[in-house]
């Protein structure tokens, strides 16, 4: 008997360097001379390339809005004056090859950079408005406006039902009632309700890790956030656990303004309404998904989706 | 495939393949761990053996030497001994415990072999365990009563002494617990008002009025123990004299006539005609005094009683001590503080202040702890007692002091196990944290410390394993050959942490050697450093206990 194996498109690192003598020995993809070459190897060059941005990202309702954000990591820029606008209540993916910035973006939305000793930013970026990079700013309130889900599952060394409600917990939440109610929404958003509502007051780390990580979407959502944020949510779950999580994206579109960053395109195509690629700290173009995935402006993105690089 | 189509492989040595293998140091390692544990145990087994076989009454022989002498006593050791110079023929002696110390002035003599014409196990032969003058070793022949003779002989004599001499001794028991007990209630009430006589006086001098009523306090006070001395006085006269006269009297082997006072004997046994159970009677009711009772003799007989109870008490308040300090240290240093070259140095210098011999913390304990902060707290609490007595409260060694010492000998432990339990918390926990909102401390109470605490755990278990076997700081901050008056005791407030205290450990190096008859002290010495030991043992095992429970509370087996 055969195993139909699955296929999953795994991007490999690429570096500049493996790019340009690529590039040099004209065995591309896309041919000698192509354009594609030409904007990546001007990206890896360091110069500024414009994003080429869809018009329908622009006729959506934004919630958060990223305004020439820059990131250094000490004297080493991450993020290159990235510009975008993430639609509300809609799904919006990020992709590119690794170290192109994605999840530091991710995390420079709720500020968790603040804790790398060496992080300078400039630019800024606007939840509903509000400046999160304003000095006034509270970092911790602002951080209660987000849920975040991490690569790896890490429900905290405590019940399912306190992982739950952790983030009521910490506001000083102490009513019963308040608390199961939003424990059970919250489970039963995850799509986790059904499988622990008979142990909520069991360790969550006996939970498998499909589950753990159901159970921190569930931890995300707890507090009605303004954006999700999802770092590569599937990347250390089975196939059946990737699914159900998939699923639950699918769920939570029209809710809540997810942006989720993938390393798996067909997860990206499967379920985002909007796509962004990056590319060295670059936003390279931004689009409704369908158009990135089918007809997009460069060929450049064409090339990194249907994975012929990257 | 045949061996013909084979490509001939570069062949490997049994040099390579031995490295390659590694079993050589499969063998090193093994046998290094195997060279631990035997050590280790070897130790364990060997105090535990000679520490509980103390109590077991052993036969009593009956020596007769060639020359004469008789000599009743316990066989301790067996040896080889060389007899000519070379060594070349030897003999065998044996080692006695003899006893009858006021007659032969020794406890322990040694005897050839070929010195001895007869050995014999006399049936009335009996171990006389006396309040002074050590162990007695004869035959029970007379029991009297003044000039009256109760009984004669050995079985008569024995079978009157174990009618008789329980009452004896719970009158000679109470007796004593009137002296030092309840005596020293009254004495206590009396100190204390004269001691506030002394605190009106300093307060508003002799002519106030408070000095006055102090005085009246004072002399009502007196009045009340007076009276209740005197009652005491009576009382203990009628017991003693009830005890007055009873005697018994031992033959020793040699025919010497030995009298005892019948409440002189703590407990008689005549090993050679007790059965196994018998035996295992005595056994345990000294076990049970041991651990019981004070200590009497220069502390190598009696119990150790004030000394367990001052080694439990020490090592407890030195946890609960030393735990918040390493563990708010640690927070800050792991937690809060911006790593750099400041808190690399701090980190070294915590390092190296676990090498620093304990007797310098003993030191710095005394000049600081006792003479800088205990006289400051005299100075202002307890100044009647300096002027009038001129006796310092605190401001010497005692139980507080001697625990604060060694929590300070035993932070560099727990702050480094604290700090590699904080590490050991991974960084995605405390990521999710504050992705939720949480603030920092927040974190680190909910997340971080329950995640952290069966390590921190870990550490306050080295730290209470290395104080409870401390000796020498101790000798300068409170620990006393003899404290009688335990520093947690029923007397208001309950708790004196000023109090001196003895403690096992050093209580090891005093019977064993700074008493005046060591050999006789010696198996009282491996019985204390077994209990000791499972003393530390006991207090380990709860705390592992405790981090097991927290561990399983805090991580699951899956993953």
């Amino acid at each position: 008997m055969t195993v139909q194996p699955q296929i999953f498109i795994t991007p490999t690192m690429q570096s500049p360097m493996d790019l340009q003598r690529t590039q040099a020995a004209g065995q591309t993809g896309s041919g000698a001379e192509s354009p594609i070459t030409d904007r990546l190897a001007s990206v890896a060059a360091g110069r500024d390339v414009p994003s080429e941005v869809h018009e329908q990202v622009l006729l959506e309702n934004p919630v958060l809005e990223i305004d020439r954000f820059n990131l250094w990591y000490g004297g080493k820029q991450a993020i290159h004056s990235v510009t975008m606008a993430i639609p509300l209540n809609k799904v919006t993916a990020l992709v590119g090859p690794s170290g192109c910035g994605k999840s530091t973006l991710l995390r420079s939305v709720n500020r968790l950079n603040d804790l790398v000793q060496s992080v300078r930013v400039t630019g800024d970026m606007r939840l509903n408005g509000d400046s999160i990079y304003d000095p006034r700013m509270d970092v911790i309130e602002l951080r209660k406006r987000m849920g975040m889900v991490f690569q790896k599952p890490n429900p905290f060394p405590m019940s399912i039902y306190e992982n739950v409600v952790y983030s009521l917990r910490i506001d000083g939440e102490h009513s019963r009632g308040v608390l199961d109610e939003v424990c059970e929404l919250s489970l039963r958003g995850a799509a986790l309700w059904d499988e622990v509502k008979d142990r909520l007051h069991d360790s969550a780390l006996g939970l498998s890790g499909g589950q753990q990580q159901r159970l921190c979407i569930a931890r995300a959502i707890a507090a009605e956030p303004e954006v999700l944020l999802l770092d590569e949510p599937c990347s250390a779950l089975d196939p059946i656990a990737t699914g159900k999580v998939e699923d639950l994206i699918q769920e939570l579109r029209g809710r809540y303004s997810v942006l989720i960053v993938t390393h798996n395109m067909q997860q990206a195509s499967r379920t985002s309404d909007f796509t962004a690629f990056m590319y060295l700290g670059r936003l390279i173009e931004y689009g409704p998904t369908t158009e990135i995935f089918t007809k997009p402006i460069l060929r450049e993105t064409e090339a990194y989706v249907t994975g012929r690089f990257g | 495939m045949s061996s013909e189509t084979r490509r001939p492989r570069r062949l490997g040595s049994a040099h390579t393949s031995l490295a390659a293998h590694g079993e050589p140091w499969i063998w090193l390692t093994g046998g290094g761990l195997a060279l631990a544990i035997a050590m280790i145990t070897g130790l364990l087994a060997f105090i535990a053996i000679r520490g509980a076989s103390t109590f077991w009454p052993a036969p009593l022989e009956l020596l007769e030497l060639s020359d004469g002498r008789r000599v009743l006593g316990e066989v301790t050791a067996n040896e080889e001994m060389p007899v000519s110079a070379g060594g070349a023929a030897t003999a065998r002696r044996r080692l006695v415990r003899t006893e009858n110390f006021e007659i032969s002035g020794n406890h322990y003599e040694w005897f050839e072999d070929r010195s001895i014409a007869a050995v014999s196990l006399p049936r009335w032969a009996t171990a006389v365990e006396r309040m002074e003058s050590g162990r007695l070793h004869g035959t029970p022949s007379r029991l009297l009563h003044g000039d009256e003779v109760i009984a004669e002989g050995p079985e008569k004599t024995w079978r009157e002494f174990e009618r008789l001499h329980p009452p004896a001794m719970a009158r000679w028991r109470r007796a004593l617990r009137i002296d030092r007990h309840d005596r020293g209630v009254l004495q206590r009430d009396l100190r204390a008002a004269r001691l506030a006589v002394v605190q009106a006086d300093l307060d508003g001098g002799r002519q106030s009025a408070g000095y006055a009523r102090a005085l009246e306090a004072e002399k009502r006070v007196a009045q009340r123990t007076g009276e209740q001395s005197a009652r005491l006085d009576k009382e203990t006269a009628s017991l003693r004299g009830q005890n007055e006269g009873w005697a018994v009297e031992f033959l020793a082997a040699d025919g010497t006539k030995i009298p005892v006072r019948l409440d002189g004997i703590v407990r008689a046994w005549q090993p050679n005609r007790l059965s196994f159970l018998g035996k295992a009677g005595v056994y345990f009711s000294r076990w049970w005094e041991f651990l019981s009772d004070d200590p009497r003799e220069a502390n190598s007989a009696g119990g150790v009683f004030p000394a367990i109870w001052g080694t439990v008490a020490m090592t407890l308040i030195m946890a609960l001590l030393v735990a918040p300090f390493g563990m708010l240290a640690a927070l800050y240093l792991r937690e809060y503080a911006t790593p750099g070259p400041v808190t690399t140095a701090i980190r070294i210098a915590i390092n190296n202040l676990a090498g620093v011999p304990s007797i310098v913390y003993g030191a710095f304990g005394l000049g600081f702890f006792c003479y800088v902060l205990g006289s400051g707290i005299d100075d202002i609490f307890f100044q009647p007692s300096l002027v009038a007595d001129n006796q310092p409260t605190f401001g010497t060694g005692g139980l507080l002091w001697a625990s604060l010492t060694l929590a300070l000998l035993t932070l560099p432990v727990v702050i480094v196990a604290t700090e590699e339990a904080l590490s050991a918390v991974p960084n995605s926990m405390r990521e999710g944290s504050y992705a939720c909102g949480a603030g920092k401390w927040q974190t680190i109470r909910r997340i971080v410390l329950p995640r952290a605490l069966p390590g921190i755990m870990t550490g306050l278990i080295l730290a209470m394993a290395r104080g409870a076997g401390e000796v020498a700081p101790l000798m300068l901050v409170g620990v006393k050959k003899l404290a009688l008056d335990l520093p947690i005791d029923g007397t208001f407030p309950f708790i004196h942490p000023e109090r001196e205290f003895m403690h096992l450990a050093y209580l090891i190096y005093d019977v064993g050697f700074q008493s005046p008859n060591s050999q006789a002290a010696k198996p009282v010495v491996f019985t204390i450093t077994f209990l000791l030991v499972t003393i530390i043992a006991l207090l380990n095992l709860t705390a592992i206990w405790i981090r097991s429970r927290l561990k399983r509370r805090h991580l699951s087996q899956q993953f």
